[in-house]
């Protein structure tokens, strides 16, 4: 990021402009542009139902738009909410779901394990999985593929806190490392401003108001400017935060 | 007393799905993987201790206890309902004679075929119109309507259409086996987790091997399940086609020792039946066990 001219003269690898979905008569995306550069992690963040997931999943090439332009690479990956494995596959055939299953592939899929932290697992069946266990091995099942774009669908949602900070810091790390560019879609607002180079929040179907993020990494919660910045988002979020009596 | 025996039977590891089917009122999508997962969980081997051995063993201990002492005392009419050495003389006397399993090789043999075509019927046509919607509006409706009809009903016209021979036996069978397989099969294909199946697009999974990879392993708990009732159903099935008109087969055993008023004879068929159905039992138990190997591990503490 220190050096944006050279991002900016590679192609984007992501390329989104004035696009357009609704159903029926609702309309979710309408003149959604975003663009992401390779190696580029942005967050994006939106009150649930803004139509966040409809992007990723337009994105993904599981959704078509009505309007407008989408180039996205067709090496691209997901981890969505859910660990979304087959439970009758072991954790190695998981993590190479859909490919040949060489010896290549088989090494390939051990080293992504052992990247997620879970190495060795190869032979445990999903079913003997934590709920933090079987988000790593949907990580590695998205990482083992080396992407050129990874979407991540609120991938830490259904997590409890404590792993939640867990997997955001392997994320963080992993990504850091394979340099794909990175689409992170959540509503949790520390989230974003922890892992992404540069936040766009959705407001009324398109992309309301795009922030770089100011802070140095590793980041935490506590670094001088971070409140500002929360409280910043969450009012383009539309909410103001204050608890407790005044 | 059809739906009652199956039902007793079914109810040993997949409770609501495998009781409902064969009852025929369950429709089609609550007979789906997530209810045969649940059941499958439920089942999971626990150790039991010594204590809860003993104790489950004793009733039927007792009953038999009291069927001997009853005989023995002559509490029991031998006419009525005869002593276990009787029942087991009887039994001797028909293997030694070959009387037993010339009768049982018939059985078997009915049974074996009409069940590869009933069953391999149900199991297609479930994939069929589990996976394509053309498949689905074709053939549902037409099964849903069939399923309803109790097999047993149409005996009579089979027998008037197709005589005394094998056709009408090994045709009820076919249709009795057919109904749970396709039920069972096409919700489990149909109800395989979209969200699932979605990951398996992400990750370049297409038409073939999307099924190979996806949609049948996670519709084998289903296919399972349905297998389980369609063996037991099969097995009524075979019980009242040999009843009637059956020139060999343990059906046609059981009605000639009634006419003679062989009670031990009576006594050891019904036995037979009862092994039957509880080798078709251990037999889906051992399916299971090759074909889900994780079901028996539950999620860690």
């Amino acid at each position: 990021m220190s050096t944006p001219t050279v991002q900016d003269l590679a192609a984007p690898t992501v390329r989104v402009e004035n696009v357009g979905k609704s159903y029926g008569d609702r309309t979710i995306l309408s003149d959604f542009s975003l663009t992401l550069r390779p190696g580029e992690f942005v967050a994006l963040l939106g009150a649930s139902g803004s139509g966040k997931t409809t992007l990723l999943r337009i994105l993904a090439g599981l959704e078509a738009h009505d309007t407008g332009t989408v180039e996205a690479p067709a090496e691209r990956t997901v981890v969505f909410q859910e660990p979304r494995l087959v439970a009758s596959k072991r954790v190695g055939s998981n993590v190479i779901l859909g490919q040949r299953a060489t010896r290549d592939r088989r090494a390939a899929a051990s080293a992504a394990l052992v990247e997620v932290g879970l190495g060795g697992r190869e032979a445990a069946w999903p079913t003997t999985l934590s709920g933090g266990e079987a988000q790593r091995v949907a990580l590695a099942r998205a990482l083992v593929r080396n992407p050129r774009l990874l979407l991540l669908d609120e991938p830490f949602a259904a997590l409890d806190a404590l792993t939640r900070i867990k997997m955001q810091a392997l994320v963080a790390e992993l990504c850091h490392e394979h340099q794909p560019a990175v689409l992170l879609v959540t509503h949790d607002v520390d989230e974003a401003i922890l892992l992404a180079d540069r936040v766009a929040v959705l407001q009324d179907g398109k992309v309301g108001v795009e922030l770089e993020v100011p802070f140095d990494r590793p980041r935490r919660r506590g670094v001088p400017g971070f409140g500002d910045f929360r409280r910043r988002l969450l009012l383009e979020l539309g909410v103001e935060e204050a608890i407790g009596a005044a | 007393m059809t739906t009652g025996t199956t039902t007793s039977r079914a109810r040993a590891e997949t409770p609501p799905v495998a009781a409902a089917t064969a009852a025929g009122t369950v429709p089609a999508t609550a007979t789906g993987a997530a209810g045969a997962r649940r059941g499958a969980t439920s089942s999971g081997r626990r150790k039991r201790s010594p204590r809860d051995v003993l104790l489950r063993a004793s009733v039927p201990t007792a009953i038999l206890a009291l069927w001997f002492l009853g005989s023995a005392q002559g509490w029991i009419d031998e006419k009525q309902f005869p002593a276990p050495w009787q029942v087991g003389d009887a039994f001797v006397e028909l293997v030694s004679t070959g009387v037993l399993w010339e009768n049982l090789s018939v059985s078997l043999g009915r049974v074996a075929v009409g069940f590869a075509i009933g069953g391999l019927l149900g199991l297609t046509l479930g994939v069929v119109a589990g996976l394509f919607r053309l498949g689905d509006q074709l053939l549902d409706p037409t099964l849903q309507m069939l399923r309803t009809i109790p097999f047993l009903a149409i005996a009579p016209l089979l027998i008037l259409w197709f005589g005394i021979d094998e056709r009408p036996k090994i045709i009820i069978i076919a249709a009795a086996a057919l109904f749970p397989l396709y039920l069972n099969t096409h919700s489990g294909v149909r109800n395989v987790d979209r969200k699932i199946l979605e990951a398996g697009k992400v990750f370049g999974l297409r038409g073939l091997g999307l099924v190979r990879h996806v949609i049948l392993p996670e519709a084998i708990p289903s296919v399972l399940v349905g297998l389980r009732v369609s063996l037991s159903v099969s097995l009524l099935a075979l019980i009242v086609a040999e009843m009637s008109n059956a020139p060999r087969g343990i059906g046609f055993l059981m009605v000639s020792a009634q006419q003679y008023f062989q009670m031990d004879v009576l006594v050891v068929c019904v036995l037979i039946y009862a092994v039957w159905g509880l080798s078709v039992d251990l037999v889906v138990r051992l399916l299971e066990r090759l074909l889900l190997p994780y079901k028996r591990l539950g999620r860690k503490p």
